[in-house]
């Protein structure tokens, strides 16, 4: 090295394994649905439960990588991230409820049950185009997307952070909550959408759409943390974590924060939307429930958990935490809000780099 | 020669009842070099606010050129050629040294063309220039938040030049720093000064009478006292302010 | 008690006139004959005002009066009979017995007469009752039995629906001057029902058109006015909840800067505590009565002590870290709730409301208030000034205010701060769980009491602006009436998430809220 000719270091052997343990987790995760054809006495015979539970937890990774990028690298503490989600799985949801078709109870060739049910004479107009799965992926990006940006605008543009944006972002689901609870709204009230058929011609509940879902959610899952991974390696990605450290600071080195942190918020909102849009056709259902202020908690306290900041952590938290949590609910039922309660309490005191942390820690 | 000239007339501050700022007047002409002093609470810090559009006045003119300061924002006001070192060194603990550099070197700044952006060899010439200027260059891949006192110093003075400002605001350079390291900030500034306007605020008269400029002397919050050290330091109100009345 | 009720019935049966006794003897034989003679015999009765009918005409309207082949009239209750015209026991062969029955025409007949003699009936309820029902029967002929029965009243609430009656009876008659008296006299209520009478008599007295419409527009305006009093006072009880649930976090948010995501947990502990102390107290002769002002002091000294525990153990810790907090007592928060939920059940716990919090009184307009919800709403004012005074006026408020202003010159003069925190948190703590004990008298005490509140309280300490009570004080009262106001055209769900909404855009257009901290200490 000349004296003054920098050149950028190697990546450290750390972020390397980080890197290759992602890699291997995919690849296991993809033998998953092939392990799955094994005769059951088979030692490596994955179960059906397995199959479908961890295409669950993929979604939830995808969900906790887009908390990660807002949170980890942005600084917006999100605690109504889950909101995005459920409202990408709501314009999943309608799209296989117009798929339902005239198979219905009550067999209406356009009117969902809930709507024949509920007295309807036609489709409410932002029912209309969902029918199209271009269309309904389009608004699975879009409606969540559209929500960050207006939410976003509102809150960075008046310079709302920390807390305080925490709290509106919480009040955002609940309200969200609050309102899909209604049965005039037209998206099914307290039920919500289920009994779907199929999808992309596709009858839902075989072994072939498990595995399909299953790999298209593996591929999202590996396709955002290819993105995000490049996002924040550009330079754009040190304006975020500088925002997130100082944001005065960024300012005052000619950066308009607020559109940077709402690129940020409205990418992170649209990859939450893509999660709960895999989501919903894997779990068979979508209610209000989704958007309980609990359930994006929880989503934070998988990011916490793994290490923020980092995306190998975002991902590696939202598998463990799951994990335990699937585990723990059927062993000890009742110890799981503990033990959830408890993670909140250890990761803020004693991790605060999670999980990712510890394996730094150990690397240096 | 480049640059604007930095004008206030009749600013006024008030927070609360309480007036940081008080009718105050400067003018600082394209490559002049000012330093400002005045005893704690005399509004100092408050007039970089103010320029740099942290603070908006109560009352009062702040002009660039012929562009109206009180209505621009932060960043828009940093885009037009106004870099600013904080009294408190705030650089990003989190980014190593050159990139706390490359943030602040002179690019677009929007979000999409920060994505796209790539390092030329310009850029990273620059980089490397102010680095060896403020002695980093050993450093350049070292996270700033393990830096010393005086290297966040140094770092955030780098920033600034990095944004290559037309005029730049100097609060308190060298708090904290040892003789050795003063003398070559003032070495430093008096090399800048001439290609840029620069303000300093600084409490150590040493160091002021070093820069060899102008000196303005703000007490609660107007203008005291205004012309060379020696002129300042015998004008008798500058006395009783500073030895007590 | 039943027995000075029979002697005052005794007596009032003494005072009236011989003349109606033979009256009331006269006629209840015709109860006996045929439905013409029912009905006669009926209108009769009711016409005489005779106490003694009342029993007798109500068992012939419940199938209860029999007959014997003798003629004599009997009252049934249940297994035992009493002679209808002497009032004495009877036990009569049962296959001798023959139920009376009765068709429409005698039960219309039934109706009026019961109506006009429950107005004089020793039971104040049934008096009402029976003025409610001749104000819907709307008969020129209940004029008089009205006049007296206004003249003997003396209960202010049974006269007011008495004269109601009678204006509407004036309102039907032919007479022009009773009429007019109806009219005017209607006008002056603020009853709907009496607004669609007058609608209705419109046509019928093209005459009196423009007295009728002055009178329904002086209906309307009282009306008016009690809709907006009734909302008023809802709006006021929903901020009265608002204010106490969020109190507590003006102080450990709102002075302290610390965010307690456990807030809504305390609140509901101070619930439980409530009920805790009153299955202590079950059975005790001179405390159980007590137990839910007991349960005040008890609430707050058990939130305050854990507040305290938390505070010194774990909040401490993360100071200069508020993302970091909330998080934390999040977890914390989800630990007490599961806690609570294990020891205590996750179904609702009943709590018992003391008889003084029970029961609905009227305020004028006929603003109908809940005791519980009125006692609410001074309770939480009561608990807002002592907090006021505490923090204005006490050593504990003075140092606390210190603190929590310039920290290091608190601790250089010698307060000691880390116990000002302590005691700072398990202030607002108990605040918290005295909250809980006036919550469980009008929400459901489950282990799920707190999560409602806990957003509710942030926006209303944030909206009020973070750091003044006063602004906490108006926030919660404001947007409880806000949210009441929005309720008859939005429906309580979708008017709580335009409150929520507004809350949020307000914040974005004010971030420091209503009543912002001034000075250079806020900016930040």
């Amino acid at each position: 090295m000349s004296a003054t000719t920098l050149h950028a270091p190697p990546l450290s052997r750390t972020r390397l394994g980080l890197r290759a343990l992602m890699g291997a987790a995919v690849v296991i995760l993809a033998a998953f649905p092939l392990l799955n054809m094994l005769p059951q006495d088979n030692v490596l015979h994955v179960s059906d439960f397995l199959v479908s539970v961890s295409g669950k937890w993929i979604c939830y990774a995808i969900l906790a990588l887009s908390l990660d990028l807002a949170w980890g690298y942005a600084g917006i503490l999100s605690l109504g991230h889950g909101a995005f989600f459920a409202l990408g799985g709501y314009a999943m949801g309608m799209h296989l409820m117009r798929l339902i078709g005239p198979r219905g109870v009550y067999g209406h060739p356009t009117l969902p049950d809930f709507m024949v049910f509920l007295g309807y004479q036609e489709l409410p107009w932002y029912w209309l185009g969902f029918q199209s799965f271009p269309f309904a992926m389009l608004m699975v990006l879009l409606v969540p997307g559209v929500l960050a940006l207006v939410l976003g605008w509102l809150c960075f543009r008046s310079r709302i952070t920390g807390v305080y944006l925490s709290i509106i972002t919480q009040a955002m689901t609940y309200a969200l909550m609050l309102a899909f609870f209604r049965n005039d709204m037209g998206f099914g009230g307290n039920n919500g959408f289920t009994d779907f058929k199929e999808l992309l011609g596709m009858p839902l509940n075989t072994g072939a759409a498990r595995a399909t879902l299953f790999y298209a959610s593996l591929l999202t899952l590996v396709g955002c943390y290819l993105f995000c991974l490049w996002m924040t390696g550009t330079k754009y990605g040190r304006v975020l974590t500088a925002i997130r450290d100082a944001e005065n600071r960024v300012r005052f080195l000619g950066y308009d924060t607020t559109s940077h942190k709402l690129f940020a918020f409205v990418a992170s909102a649209m990859m939450a939307g893509l999660a709960g849009a895999l989501y919903v056709p894997q779990v068979g259902i979508i209610n209000p429930g989704e958007f309980s202020p609990g359930n994006s908690i929880e989503a934070v306290i998988w990011v916490a958990v793994g290490g923020r900041g980092t995306l190998v952590g975002a991902v590696l938290g939202a598998f463990s935490v799951n994990g335990l949590k699937t585990w723990l609910t059927s062993a000890a039922p009742d110890l799981w809000l503990f033990v959830l309660g408890a993670l909140f309490v250890a990761v803020t005191l004693f991790l605060p780099k999670g999980l990712v942390g510890l394996i730094q820690g150990r690397g240096k | 020669m480049r640059g604007r000239r930095l004008y206030l007339d009749g600013v006024s501050v008030v927070f609360d009842g309480f007036r940081a700022l008080n009718n105050l007047a400067l003018v600082v002409e394209p490559g002049e070099m000012r330093a400002v002093i005045g005893p704690n609470g005399a509004g100092k810090t408050t007039m970089m606010d103010v320029i740099t559009g942290k603070t908006r006045p109560t009352s009062g003119v702040v002009t660039f050129g012929d562009l109206d300061l009180t209505r621009m924002d932060e960043a828009s006001i940093a885009n037009l050629g106004i870099g600013r070192k904080f009294q408190k060194p705030t650089v990003f603990d989190a980014l190593t040294v050159f990139e706390n550099l490359e943030l602040a070197l002179k690019a677009p700044r929007g979000p999409v063309a920060c994505l796209r952006w790539h390092l030329a060899g310009a850029g990273r010439t620059r980089i490397e220039e102010v680095a060896a200027e403020i002695g980093l260059t050993e450093r350049a891949h070292d996270r700033a938040g393990i830096l010393s006192h005086g290297q966040k110093q140094w770092l955030e003075i780098g920033m600034m030049l990095m944004q290559d400002p037309d005029l730049m605001l100097v609060d308190e350079p060298v708090a904290g720093m040892t003789d050795a390291e003063t003398e070559h900030t003032a070495r430093l500034l008096a090399r800048i000064a001439g290609r840029h306007s620069v303000v300093v605020v600084e409490h150590d008269l040493e160091f002021v009478r070093a820069l060899g400029c102008k000196v303005t002397v703000l007490h609660e919050g107007t203008l005291l006292s205004e012309g060379s050290i020696d002129h300042v330091q015998n004008d008798p109100r500058v006395v009783e302010v500073y030895l007590g009345r | 008690m039943t027995r000075i009720i029979a002697l005052l019935l005794l007596m009032a049966a003494a005072a009236l006139p011989a003349r109606a006794q033979d009256a009331f003897l006269d006629a209840l034989p015709g109860l006996g004959g045929n439905f013409t003679a029912q009905a006669e015999a009926v209108d009769r009765l009711g016409a005489a005002g005779d106490p003694r009918a009342l029993p007798v005409l109500r068992a012939l309207s419940d199938g209860r009066l029999v007959k014997l082949s003798d003629g004599t009239l009997l009252v049934r209750d249940g297994a035992a009979f009493t002679n209808a015209a002497t009032g004495a026991a009877a036990t009569p062969a049962e296959a001798d017995t023959q139920r009376i029955s009765i068709n429409n025409r005698v039960r219309v007949a039934l109706r009026g007469a019961l109506g006009r003699l429950q107005i004089i009936s020793p039971d104040a309820g049934e008096r009402l009752a029976a003025a409610e029902g001749i104000f819907r029967s709307r008969s020129a002929d209940n004029v008089g039995l009205l006049e007296t029965a206004l003249a003997r009243e003396t209960v202010p609430r049974i006269r007011d629906q008495i004269a109601l009656a009678l204006a509407v009876s004036r309102l039907v008659s032919a007479d022009p001057a009773a009429k007019m008296a109806g009219i005017t006299a209607l006008g002056g209520s603020a009853s709907p029902e009496a607004r669609s009478l007058l609608l209705e008599s419109r046509a019928a007295n093209p005459d009196l058109a423009g007295q009728i419409d002055a009178a329904i527009a002086d209906i309307d305006r009282r009306l008016a006015i009690r809709r907006v009093a009734e909302t008023a006072f809802q709006g006021l009880s929903l901020g009265s909840v608002l204010l106490l649930a969020a109190l507590g976090l003006a102080v450990t948010f709102g002075v302290m800067g610390v965010i307690n995501m456990a807030h809504g947990e305390f609140v509901m502990l101070g619930a439980y505590t409530t009920v805790i102390v009153q299955d202590l107290l079950r059975g005790h002769p001179t405390l159980a009565p007590w137990s839910l002002p007991l349960a005040i002091p008890a609430a707050f000294l058990v939130t305050a002590a854990i507040g305290a525990a938390m505070e010194r153990g774990l909040v401490r810790h993360l100071y200069g870290r508020p993302l970091e907090t909330l998080l934390m007592t999040f977890g914390v928060g989800m630990m007490i709730q599961q806690a609570v939920r294990l020891v205590f059940g996750a179904q609702n716990r009943e709590v018992i409301s003391p008889p003084w919090m029970q029961g609905t009184m009227l305020l004028p307009f006929d603003i109908p208030v809940t005791a519980n919800r009125l006692w609410i709403l001074c309770f939480s004012l009561v608990v807002f000034l002592l907090i006021v005074a505490a923090i204005r006026f006490t050593r504990f408020g003075l140092e606390m205010r210190a603190v929590t202003q310039r920290r290091p010159i608190a601790a250089a003069m010698g307060i000691r701060t880390g116990r000002v925190d302590a005691l700072t948190f398990a202030f607002g703590s108990g605040i918290a769980g005295i909250a809980g004990v006036a919550l469980s008298q009008i929400d459901n005490v489950s282990p799920n009491l707190g999560t409602g509140y806990i957003i509710d309280s942030f926006l209303v300490v944030v909206f009020g602006g973070v750091g003044s009570l006063a602004g906490t004080l108006i926030a919660a009262f404001g947007l409880g009436v806000i949210n009441k106001m929005l309720e008859p055209w939005a429906g309580a769900v979708l008017a709580k998430v335009f409150v929520l909404v507004a809350v949020m855009v307000f914040i974005q257009r004010r971030p420091r809220g209503l009543f912002p901290q001034k000075g250079r200490a806020a900016e930040a």
